[in-house]
């Protein structure tokens, strides 16, 4: 099921929340829409279920234009951040709850409830209180429940945001292989960088409203389209003058011992070393090291960059006007 | 038709039924205390005689007292219950709550039942009725607010040389500090208002306005006294209501499971133990008291008093029994008039109209006296004359009821909150589906709660239908003060079994209304 926005405007008490946003999501691609907090993404999730209607512009589903259609009819799934179970109702009354209201006979009901709670890992939890859940097991019956509805789109909305550690990192893998299993149209909101990177095929970067980039990840990082862009995602190489910016990726910047710079920092971030080095003439560069051993802070190196991982990029303005 | 449109369509339901019900009787004492005879003294005489400035004095210290004293006996059960995990915990939960839903004149007569006689018609019969019926209120509010508290701070306390006392003086009773406050003005206006348990036990020595507001209309028909008095009473209310209101926002609501409940040991296991059995004994002892004396026949025991309620009585124009059916066809009917205008405004008020809040609250306020004094003035005339229509009872006794049933109703609906509605729509509800899957099961055990309480509160309904209920129409509360007020012992015995069975039928609704509800939705 491919999945459609054309020129997505949502004003709401006279304040642009989504600005003329376009994009397109094919059938089985993964989008992860990526933006600091008050960036839109969760409005354009709602508009795309049919929560939120849009003041400008169309949702359209397959190529049918489906704006205005009521969400209880667009079978979208949407998972919100922090679950939001059914109270009154156990685990296999949350996650049948689509299919029953929808009509589905009770056999057929069981064995989708059945189904979705394996997927997420939960099999043989129907008689739970959903008040005696963890976090992440609550947002688990959640995405089952999105699933028993066999949505032609599943949205997610921060689904790792309440959880943290080891247990949001499980639940990523988890859920990426799952996409993959089911070759679902997902559509997910993020403000973590790491995340939307492991879940989406391309990533929407949003900010203040508006679409700043749309890219795959590895195109995001080899071409930011602009500095800000670039800051957003993590890089620290950014360099402006006047209305250019030079982006130097750390894997780019190689660093070895004996030489005039120093480091300044040395951080290990998983397999590789994350250095701050100092040049002579006082300017700081990041890079990274893989080597067996890393050069440690204080120690003096020489750096060398590799050009394919230089871009130039403009610099962004915010826009006070319209 | 929109949702604002729909929204103010809901809310002429309780505004007309309050304007007619409510504001008319108040503006009617308003007339008779300012306007009233030519030939009489002025409304400023009235509030000048040493008798009023007595009673008005009388009324605010009597509050005072009882509601410290409240304090002092229900903060070591709310600590308790708060903060520790023991056998039959549940049990004295619900045993905390029996005093609040019985009514106040069951109350005063257990009181009667319980003390020497010396004691019986006291003040601190008064204190300690009054003590007992308000527990409740500083249990649920400040123990549900302790028991949201993050037993981590008393912790850190403790690790920064706090002794036990200190960290209650300096960590818990600041952050108690809304809580006990506003569980302090509400028992205040209760203690402040109260009717029944002054009348009963207070007999003709001890005069609060609102009990005096009834002896003046109902005993010396001076309306024109009890109209002024009436409207001391509720400016007094008024200002009450308004702090308590205020300190109410402050404090927020916090709701949360007790988690924190840890097992007492060492010396808290001593004092819970004491706490615990102390206020079990003060809860249970004046309903046993009740029971016993309503058996007791002579020297021996007995029915003789529960067959006196199907035996001609000079106290009542009726036999006995006739105000127990009286008394549950009225209650019906004043739940199901509290419920159709609770309901539309307990919808309103969840949609954040809080207007309409302050309104449908106004009658708790008012006093169950003034309500029944208002009624007595406005509907004894065209166009709108109730005084002989049994009617009038249903009404008045909805009228109190009505502020129990939007609050029983408006955390409800506020729960079903607008995510799991949109939450329900992706799924595949539609906004039908949504009200019968969603907010029909979520408001089901909040509604039968709010029957429930509407009915019990009707069925004791004392100070209102006093005013209002007809010789012989008698509902059961009126029927036990009839008795009550007559000399000798088989009159004092047959108010007794009125109250065992009033306390069995108020039992037997809550339980009801519970357990209807108890099952839960799966599947």
């Amino acid at each position: 099921m491919s999945l459609t926005l054309d020129g997505v405007d949502v004003v709401l008490d006279g304040q642009p929340i989504v600005t003329d946003v376009s994009l397109e999501v094919a059938a089985g691609e993964r989008l992860a829409l990526l933006g600091p907090s008050g960036s839109g993404k969760s409005t354009i999730l709602r508009v795309i279920a049919g929560l939120q209607p849009p003041t400008r512009g169309e949702v359209l589903l397959d190529g049918r234009d489906v704006t205005d259609v009521p969400p209880h009819r667009r079978e979208i799934g949407l998972v919100f951040q922090d679950a939001v179970l059914f109270p009154h109702r156990d685990v296999a009354g949350n996650v049948g709850f689509g299919p029953r209201v929808t009509g589905v006979a009770d056999g057929e009901r069981e064995a989708r409830v059945a189904e979705a709670l394996a997927l997420v890992g939960l099999a043989g939890s129907e008689h739970r209180d959903v008040a005696t859940l963890s976090g992440g097991e609550a947002q688990r019956v959640a995405l089952a429940r999105a699933l028993a509805t066999r949505p032609r789109v599943l949205l997610l909305d921060e689904p790792l945001g309440a959880l943290d550690g080891p247990l949001r990192f499980r639940l990523q893998s988890d859920l990426r292989a799952l996409f993959e299993e089911l070759s679902l149209t997902v559509v997910h909101v993020t403000h973590d960088v790491g995340e939307a990177f492991a879940l989406g095929d391309r990533v929407a970067v949003l900010r203040a409203g508006r679409l700043a980039q749309l890219a795959s990840p590895d195109e995001l990082w080899a071409r930011p389209a602009d500095d800000w862009v670039a800051r957003f995602l993590g890089l620290r190489n950014v360099v402006a003058d006047g209305k250019r910016a030079t982006v130097t990726r750390p894997e780019a910047v190689r660093v070895r011992p004996g030489g005039g710079a120093v480091v300044v920092s040395a951080e290990r971030d998983g397999s590789v070393v994350r250095l701050v080095v100092r040049r002579d003439d006082g300017s700081e560069l990041e890079g990274v090291s893989t080597d067996v051993a890393p050069p440690g802070k204080g120690d003096s190196v020489s750096v060398e960059i590799d050009p394919a991982g230089v871009v130039e990029v403009p610099v962004w303005h915010e826009q006070v006007s319209d | 038709m929109t949702r604002r449109r729909r929204t103010v369509a809901l809310a002429a339901v309780p505004v007309a039924f309050l304007l007619v019900f409510f504001a008319w009787p108040l503006a009617a004492i308003l007339e008779r205390s300012l306007l009233g005879e030519a030939d009489g003294e002025g409304a400023l005489d009235v509030l000048t005689r040493e008798s009023t400035l007595e009673i008005a004095w009388f009324t605010l210290w009597q509050a005072t007292v009882s509601t410290a004293l409240t304090l002092l006996a229900a903060l070591p059960l709310a600590w308790a219950l708060a903060r520790f995990r023991f056998r039959g915990r549940s049990l004295v939960e619900a045993l905390v709550l029996v005093p609040f839903v019985l009514p106040t004149v069951v109350v005063a007569t257990a009181f009667v039942a319980l003390l020497p006689e010396r004691v019986e018609r006291s003040v601190w019969a008064i204190f300690l009725a009054h003590v007992f019926f308000n527990v409740a209120v500083v249990v649920r509010v400040v123990g549900s607010f302790w028991a949201g508290l993050d037993p981590k701070l008393g912790d850190a306390a403790a690790t920064l040389g706090a002794r036990p006392a200190q960290r209650h003086l300096r960590v818990t009773l600041p952050l108690l500090g809304p809580a006990l406050a506003s569980a302090a003005s509400i028992v205040f206006l209760f203690c402040f208002t109260s009717f029944g348990v002054i009348v009963v036990l207070g007999g003709l020595r001890f005069a609060t306005l609102e009990s005096e507001i009834y002896n003046q209309a109902a005993r010396l028909f001076d309306l024109r006294t009890a109209a002024v008095l009436a409207l001391v009473q509720l400016c007094a209310v008024a200002l009450t209501v308004l702090v308590s209101s205020a300190l109410e926002r402050r404090l927020g609501v916090r709701v949360r499971r007790g988690r924190t409940a840890m097992p007492p040991v060492g010396r808290d296991r001593v004092l819970v133990t004491v706490v615990v059995g102390l206020s079990t004994a003060l809860l249970v002892l004046p309903p046993l008291a009740l029971v016993l004396r309503s058996l007791r026949v002579g020297d021996g025991h007995g029915f003789a008093h529960f067959r006196s309620l199907a035996a001609e009585t000079p106290a009542l124009l009726v036999e006995p029994w006739h105000a127990i059916l009286n008394s549950l066809v009225f209650a019906s009917a004043a739940a199901v008039i509290a419920l159709a205008v609770g309901i539309p405004a307990a919808v309103v008020v969840a949609r954040g109209r809080s207007g309409v809040d302050a309104l449908v609250m106004l009658p708790l306020g008012a006093s169950a006296a003034m309500l029944g004094f208002g009624f007595l003035l406005a509907f004894d005339e065209r166009p709108l004359d109730l005084r002989s229509s049994p009617a009038i009872v249903p009404v008045a006794q909805a009228l109190v009821a009505i502020p129990f049933v939007v609050r029983a109703l408006v955390p409800a609906l506020r729960a079903a909150d607008v995510r799991l509605r949109e939450a329900a729509a992706v799924l595949g509800a539609s906004p039908g589906r949504v009200r019968r899957e969603l907010e029909l099961p979520l408001l089901a055990r909040p509604l039968a709660v709010a029957a429930g309480l509407a009915f019990a509160v009707a069925l004791g309904e004392f100070g209102a239908t006093v005013f209002v209920s007809r010789a012989d129409w008698p509902t059961v509360p009126v029927a036990i003060f009839r008795f009550l007020g007559r000399p000798g012992e088989s009159n004092v015995g047959t108010a007794m079994a009125l109250c065992v069975v009033l306390m069995g039928l108020v039992a037997a609704v809550a339980l009801l209304s519970e357990r209807s509800l108890a099952r839960r939705a799966t599947g």
